[in-house]
């Protein structure tokens, strides 16, 4: 069976939460309109469709839209070889969705890792604490706000908190700017929408 | 008249088992250990905390992120290209196989995978298999010198140092290699490189048989490792552990055939898979890894197009300028060329906006790069799915129960580097 087939069978299943299949390079996307219903699709996923391999999760901060973050599930079974991923949307406000860890352990520390990084929280989860930055730290850098040098931290003694010397190295550039000044991250302070 | 006194006599047995009845009971008598974050045993900066009750450990905890440089933060904020040493820093002891992996990625982005020359997906399968030898020779290596072996370790730490002579050769550096680029690799292989990597892999094969001379029926080593650390099958598949971990546990998934990415699918080799799933399998299975690397080296260094001296001047890189950089002489004299030049090194690689995962099978693992690209030469976010990262958050399911004297020979047995696990 093709992950076309998969997907759609899905679709199939969970009707108007699950948006058309996308293609790109030989990749199925299926987008799922609610964040909540997850856990859900997930299971269905794997209990009916075989995809017994959770091969990561990662997340999007979409900077300036709505909604603002964006988790993605890559499936794979490792049975049939098929493949598919899995998007939901989730907005700032809420920044909470369902934790998968009941369908696939694996899911714990990349859910640990996406709250540590980008600040979503995942319900159900039962140890959600930062994984890569130490417990105190009171930002989350993946976001696109946080700059490029880093931000100082009243942590004394635990860690190098100053801006990074180079500030971002010589040649830096982030997507999306109009001219090479917009794509300057350094020049560029996300907090403040007129730059 | 005679007083008469009651004394009471206490059954000396009975109230050594009655102090240790309480002992037993009380509340706070397991005792927490640190071990790590700069251990010899820890490869690197792992922290484990145990609790301990007595010598078996009841409670393990990871923490992890001591080599945390937000690798996902910088390649949002410079081009393809320029991401490519970073990939270096991330298994520093397969630099090769990490640029293999980074650069199909972005090809994949690019939709051009397929369109690679052929003589390049012979030299990024030889770069794979190179930095999969060297790598597993230095968690064999380490493996048995943390369990008291250090023979191994200097025989295979000898056998290592070739490799690196070989990548040095290739690419100008030993352990950054920044060997391939986004359509390509650096430079073709220099003159005499196959006979030296030839003459390489023959000698690899005495050093094998003496290691496994050395550890495969030791009595020490089998003891140590047999029924250690069981993970079974579907334990495996659960925690997504990938790489020999997996193959270890008998499941047979390697990417190399499931998804055969480059020329893998013209070469011949066998998957080593384990029986029981314990430390001793994973160890088998990497020794056998290498052998059937080596078989793979020599398979390529045969069919390799264009020979060892490329002869027939066979292309490395894709024929497109606006992909790869342009050759210099052509640069000076050409219009069209110096364009290319100058926006591929200002801008980088226009990549059509979408999104891709690609995984690659590493020493350690599965590599992903999940690439979220909204056009242009930067990615809009690129998540790097580290098979160290995964394969540790097994750590707190198998160590419970284990010596802490087993935690090295555990630890030895995931091969693990954190540089991968932080990124």
């Amino acid at each position: 069976m093709s992950a076309l087939e998969f997907a759609q069978k899905i679709k199939a299943r969970f009707g108007d939460v699950i948006s058309e299949p996308t293609e790109f390079r030989g990749e199925i996307t299926l987008e799922i309109r609610n964040a909540e219903r997850i856990v859900e699709v997930c299971e269905f996923a794997k209990k009916e469709l075989g995809f017994n391999y959770l091969v990561d999760i990662s997340s999007i901060d979409n900077y300036g839209e709505d909604p603002r973050w964006t988790v993605v599930y890559h499936l794979r079974g490792l049975a049939h070889g098929g493949e598919l991923r899995l998007k939901t949307s989730v907005s700032e406000e809420k920044s909470e969705l369902p934790s998968v860890i009941g369908v696939w352990r694996t899911a714990n520390w990349h859910e640990r890792e996406i709250y540590d990084m980008m600040g979503i929280r995942f319900r159900g989860h039962p140890d959600l604490r930062r994984i890569l930055m130490w417990e105190d730290y009171p930002y989350f850098p993946l976001r696109k706000d946080f700059p490029l040098a880093g931000k100082p931290t009243d942590v004394p003694g635990v860690a190098f908190t100053q801006p990074a010397p180079l500030e971002g190295g010589p040649f830096v550039t982030a997507p999306g700017g109009k001219d090479a000044i917009q794509r300057e991250p350094r020049v560029r302070n996300p907090e403040d929408p007129s730059s | 008249m005679t007083e008469v006194r009651k004394t009471e006599f206490c059954d000396p047995a009975a109230r050594i088992a009655q102090a240790v009845q309480e002992l037993q009971d009380a509340p706070g008598e397991r005792m927490v250990l640190n071990m790590g974050p700069s251990h010899p045993a820890t490869h690197g900066v792992l922290r484990i905390v145990l609790e301990l009750d007595g010598e078996v450990i009841t409670k393990a905890d990871p923490d992890v992120g001591y080599l945390h440089r937000g690798d996902e933060k910088i390649a949002e904020n410079m081009t393809y290209t320029q991401f490519i040493p970073y990939t270096d820093r991330l298994d520093y002891l397969a630099p090769l196989a990490n640029n293999v992996a980074y650069a199909l990625a972005v090809e994949k982005l690019l939709g051009i995978e397929k369109d690679l020359p052929p003589r390049c997906q012979y030299i990024r399968v030889m770069c794979a298999e190179l930095a999969r030898v060297s790598s597993h020779l230095l968690g064999i290596g380490a493996f048995a010198m943390d369990l008291g072996a250090v023979t191994v370790f200097l025989l295979t730490f000898n056998e290592r140092e070739k490799v690196y002579n070989l990548a040095e050769s290739l690419s100008g550096a030993r352990f950054t290699t920044s060997y391939t680029r986004i359509g390509g690799v650096m430079r073709d292989l220099p003159p005499g490189w196959t006979e030296q990597c030839r003459k390489f892999c023959n000698e690899l094969v005495p050093v094998l048989n003496e290691v496994e001379t050395l550890l495969t029926r030791n009595r020490i080593w089998v003891d140590r490792l047999r029924n250690l650390a069981v993970i079974s099958k579907e334990d495996a598949i659960d925690y997504g552990l990938s790489g020999p971990n997996l193959r270890g546990s008998g499941f047979e998934y390697d990417l190399r055939k499931a998804q055969p990415y480059l020329c893998y699918k013209d070469l011949e080799f066998d998957i080593p898979i384990g029986s029981a799933g314990d430390c001793y399998d994973r160890y088998l299975v990497r020794m056998e890894e290498m052998r059937q690397s080596l078989r793979i080296l020599h398979q390529c260094i045969d069919k390799i197009p264009g020979g060892a001296d490329n002869k027939s001047n066979e292309p490395v890189n894709v024929a497109d300028g606006k992909i790869v950089l342009p050759p210099k002489q052509k640069v000076m004299t050409k219009m069209e060329e110096l364009i290319h030049q100058f926006i591929l090194v200002t801008e980088g690689v226009n990549c059509p906006p979408g999104e891709i995962y690609f995984g690659h099978e590493n020493p350690k693992g599965e590599l992903g790069f999940y690439i979220n690209s909204r056009g242009g030469g930067t990615p809009y976010r690129m998540k790097i799915r580290s098979p160290s990262f995964v394969n540790l958050s097994i750590i707190s399911k198998i160590f419970p129960g284990c010596l802490v004297s087993d935690t090295v020979a555990i630890l030895g047995s995931l091969d693990f580097v954190m540089g991968e696990c932080d990124r």
